[in-house]
């Protein structure tokens, strides 16, 4: 096992606890509570029913699709489905909260407990778990700087469904937290129940922060709300941390608090303390009848997910044979992996052979070829101007011998600029390997005539002058000989 | 078309189907009867030009043979209810000049049944009140006066425009809402009837909340079958509230025997509280006597947690209030006072200082202290579980009996301003009509008789969740034996 991450004080090494509060936005048709539409970017005000704006005499009534996704991701986290939950009513004032409370799950959530392993980039593994999962509404959005004497309110997010995603203080690393919300975000991806978008905002975290020595009892946590990256999450934990081991090295305490993170100065900052918290005033919420689950309904939660990151990762290295790096490269996004399987049950078919006899080289050249390629242009591989079934259809031609190493990186080059496919390609262009024994047998034949002072040399023991040979003949038919078969040419020829 | 308005609901459909008059000489004397009747205050605004189109409309029906069953018949809304391009205000000023822009479901059904709105009815101000005093808009003064007496009287409340008009021969019939007794407090002050159904019977959509586990619409009426039409025109399962009841409503006027026999009606003990009016006692056995005349076998049965019932109301209900009245906040609708170079929070104080009055203020003020951290369990946890025995009392109670029969208010009518500077006293008419709220029951007042000072008293039917049917029979048996027949003198 790797030495544990600490922080170097003063007063020697630190430890971190880390807990997330993720909050994810349910992928759905409406709201949780409304049927209004969910769409990023609307006009201001555009998606908004009279229930959203908290109209008198307006009741909610809860989307049973936001439910099923929340279930779902309960059940592909291996958590406690809870069969009976409840809606709570937490109160307070905020111009972007019309109703003037959000609608959540405060004591009865309808996911409990569950786990989710998790591997850093370094390859150390471990497990987190999952405290809980409930459903709430989103508020809305306050827009302070359009105007110097007035505040503008946008409620197109206002009743938007959130699952709260709550780990159990288990990480001890800014690495890890990474790799928790990395797997999560892959998990919620794969089984389409959050687009994991942090730049829109569909996707951000609580983190809470706090310090001990090692063996000591946990320290008192802040709370850093709001953190919309992976990479910012990991520098609010760093920052916080050593904000932290100061105040306790100078002898100080640490005071429980909410705080906010600043990126342009790398630091965190105090919101409120504990004193000034909220009392949210929390109670059931008598507009709506507790949350009842059918088993019917868990179980049709259940067949609709697809296989899981982990399970698929699992599967690559164990039927595909592919080495654990390229398994996790792989499966670590849902739309690389859902491109990866389609390329390999197309190359499959193409060249006759089963999956995993194909994996290996589809494998290797998609993280190397496509994903080089993608990284160079700037592109996702959903904008990939190369389709699986044409990466097939190369990968076959170059197991057929119809193009060599080489030519195959220059027929993609042209498939990525014209998006033909590459056997029209490689017709079109000649660019076709000369595997044709009558012509390179000629080509030798040249070759040697030109040279017959190395030829001379080459059977008097100079072996090392093959690769000449090989060389010129390469060179004579224009890169496209076959270069196995020139070898084996070759070697007869020479004798 | 003098006398019109003192036809009961069922005699106009009679006489609008029997083409004895015109659905519009029908409303226009009610219109005119509205009009006539301002120094009562019932009405907060007249929509005379709504009701003449469905008076039209109902016309137009009833020459096809197509009306339907409250075809041009004349209702006053009490103004809980939202109603489309027509100003709502729950009798509050932070809602002054509120026009919604869609219709609550039960006026929208009372309306397609063809009903004609007259105009939105005077409450206490979002329903919080027994007397119909803390409306912003002015009190409501109801039709009946004391033998010998000039002095104004209130038409009880919080539904006390729907009672007051309903007495005043102003309209056949009106809604209301009953959280605690809203509906039958007041029909059984300005001698009428009124029924509040099973918690979850008419949607709460579109009506103004106030406590949303206890809000519930009814009617009222001259009486028991006028009662029994209006409910079934407006009852009925909506998708769009989620605690609305998925069950098909009866045809309750259809349903009225007036027969009690094989009924057995229970006579709760804890009721007869001490110092109760002789005259309210004496009522009482009387309406005892009437339903063991229709046949009814007569059982004392006991709810051991009633005196429990209200300050178990009077924590739940602000409680909700207290959260439901936050969306006032001068932010998107309603009344808005920004004080200059104020803060939010400036905007929300001021907002809600000036448009809240002191009932609302002080319900929300307790409904936020026992939500409170450190106060939920010792308040509003503890009140959940006292409504939970109450709801089982009565459940044990209805294994003995079918029906419960009590008192509908401690007192009659009192003058205006008796009860304003006391709260508590007021709460106190509340103490028959608040436990069958808890629980969800349906519940209805009758109008029985009249005190020493010649004013209505009326007597409460309790019944089984959904057996509204069974409530309104035993109402209608005991409201043919009663006689009841007084109304009030017109002075306005």
């Amino acid at each position: 096992m790797a030495d544990p991450y600490v922080i170097e004080g003063r007063t020697g090494p630190w430890e971190l606890v880390i807990g997330l509060e993720v909050h994810a936005q349910v992928i759905s048709q409406s709201k949780l509570f409304s049927g209004a539409a969910t769409v990023f970017g609307g006009e201001p005000n555009s998606q908004v029913s009279l229930v959203d704006a908290a109209m008198p005499g307006m009741l909610p009534v809860l989307n049973g699709e936001c439910v099923a996704q929340a279930v779902r991701t309960g059940l592909a986290l291996g958590a406690k489905i809870n069969r009976w939950s409840r809606f709570d009513r937490k109160n307070y004032f905020y111009a972007d909260l019309p109703q003037g409370y959000q609608i959540s799950q405060y004591q009865h959530p309808v996911v409990g407990e569950g786990a989710l392993e998790i591997e850093t980039e370094e390859g150390a593994r471990t497990t987190v778990g999952i405290e809980r999962i409930h459903l709430e509404q989103d508020a809305g959005k306050s827009i302070h700087d359009l105007s110097p004497t007035s505040s503008y309110v946008d409620l197109n997010r206002s009743g938007v469904a959130l699952m709260e995603i709550v780990s159990k203080p288990d990480m001890r690393s800014p690495a890890e937290a990474g790799a928790y919300v990395a797997a999560l975000r892959a998990i919620v991806r794969a089984i389409g129940s959050c687009d994991g978008n942090m730049q829109e905002g569909s996707m951000r975290a609580d983190v809470n922060v706090s310090v001990r020595k090692a063996g000591a009892p946990f320290g008192t946590r802040c709370e850093i709300k709001n953190v919309n990256s992976i990479r910012f999450i990991q520098q609010a934990i760093v920052a916080e941390a050593t904000r932290q081991i100061a105040i306790l090295e100078e002898g100080g305490s640490i005071a429980q608090e909410t705080r906010l993170f600043d990126p342009d100065r790398g630091e965190t900052r105090s919101l409120r303390s504990k004193e000034d918290a909220h009392d949210y005033r929390y109670f059931p919420e008598p507009d709506l009848l507790p949350l009842e689950l059918s088993e019917d309904f868990i179980e049709a939660c259940r067949a609709s997910l697809p296989e899981l990151p982990a399970a698929r990762r699992a599967r690559y290295e164990a039927e595909l044979g592919l080495s654990p790096y390229l398994a996790g490269v792989l499966t670590a996004d849902v739309d690389q992996s859902n491109w990866f399987e389609a390329l390999l049950a197309d190359s499959a078919k193409r060249q006759d052979k089963p999956a995993k006899d194909v994996a290996e080289k589809a494998a290797n050249w998609m993280t190397g070829e496509l994903f080089g390629a993608l990284n160079r242009l700037g592109l996702e591989i959903g904008e990939s101007p190369v389709s699986p079934a044409q990466g097939a259809e190369l990968l076959a031609l170059v197991a057929d011998g119809t193009l060599s190493g080489p030519l195959a990186k220059q027929v993609f080059e042209i498939m990525l600029e014209t998006r033909e496919d590459p056997g029209a390609i490689a017709e079109a262009r000649g660019l076709k390997q000369v595997s044709d024994t009558g012509a390179l047998e000629a080509a030798i034949v040249e070759v040697m005539a030109a040279n017959a002072d190395k030829v001379a040399d080459y059977r008097g023991g100079k072996d090392k002058l093959f690769g000449f040979f090989v060389g010129q003949v390469m060179k004579a038919s224009g890169g496209k000989a076959n270069p196995a078969v020139v070898n084996e040419l070759l070697k007869k020829a020479l004798g | 078309m003098a006398g019109l308005t003192d036809l009961s609901l069922a005699a106009m459909r009679a006489g609008l189907k029997a083409k004895q008059f015109s659905a519009r000489e029908l409303v226009t004397a009610h219109v005119e009867a509205v009009e006539a009747a301002r120094p009562l205050n019932a009405f907060l605004v007249e929509t005379p030009d709504h009701a003449l189109a469905a008076a039209d409309a109902a016309d137009g029906a009833l020459a096809r043979g197509e009306a339907g069953l409250l075809a041009g018949i004349p209702l006053g809304i009490k103004d809980l209810f939202c109603t489309k391009g027509v100003e709502t205000t729950a009798s509050s000023r932070i809602l002054m000049g509120f026009v919604p822009t869609y219709e609550s479901t039960v006026t929208a059904k009372l309306f397609a049944a063809g009903a004609a709105m007259l105009g939105k009815l005077n409450l206490d101000e979002f329903a919080m009140g027994s007397s119909n005093e803390t409306s912003a808009y002015g009190p409501v003064i109801s039709p009946w006066r004391a033998q010998g007496s000039t002095a104004k009287l209130v038409p009880g409340g919080s539904s006390g425009g729907s009672s007051a008009a309903v007495a005043a021969r102003l309209c056949a019939a009106a809604t209301g809402t009953d959280t605690g007794g809203s509906i039958r407090q007041p029909a059984a002050f300005t001698g009428i009837a009124g029924i509040k159904p099973t918690y979850g019977r008419c949607s709460r959509w579109g009506v103004i909340a106030f406590a949303s586990s206890l809000d519930q619409a009814g009617v009222l009426a001259r009486d028991v079958t006028d009662c029994a039409l209006v409910l079934e025109a407006m009852a009925g399962y909506d998708p769009k509230d989620s605690t609305s009841l998925d069950v098909p409503v009866p045809h309750y006027a259809g349903g009225l025997t007036g027969s009690l026999k094989g009924k057995r009606i229970g006579i709760p003990k804890e009721y007869r509280v001490d110092g109760m009016d002789p005259v309210l006692e004496d009522l009482w056995q009387k309406g005892i006597d009437w339903a063991r005349d229709a046949g009814a076998e007569i059982v004392e049965v006991s709810l051991p947690h009633t005196k429990e019932a209200l300050p178990t109301y009077y924590v739940v209900a602000p409680a909700e209030a207290s959260s439901n009245l936050a969306r006032y906040d001068g932010v998107r609708y309603g009344l808005r006072v920004a004080p200059d170079g104020g803060s939010l929070s400036d905007m929300y104080a001021a907002t809600r200082a000036a448009g809240f009055g002191a009932e609302v203020k002080r319900r929300i003020m307790i409904g936020t202290y026992v939500l409170s951290a450190g106060y939920y369990d010792a308040y509003y946890l503890k009140a959940q579980k006292v409504r939970a025995l109450i709801a089982q009392d009565f459940a044990r109670a209805f294994e003995a009996c079918d029906l419960l029969l009590t008192p509908t208010a401690p007192t009659g009518a009192f003058e205006l301003g008796a009860k304003t500077a006391d709260p508590i006293a007021m709460f106190l008419n509340d103490v028959f009509t608040v436990p069958a709220s808890l629980a969800g029951l349906p519940a209805m007042s009758i109008p029985a008789g009249l005190d020493g000072q010649g004013l209505p008293l009326g007597l409460q039917l309790i019944g089984r969740p959904l057996d509204e049917m069974g409530v309104l029979d035993a109402a209608f048996a005991l409201e043919s034996r009663a006689g009841f027949s007084a109304a009030p003198v017109r002075w306005w």
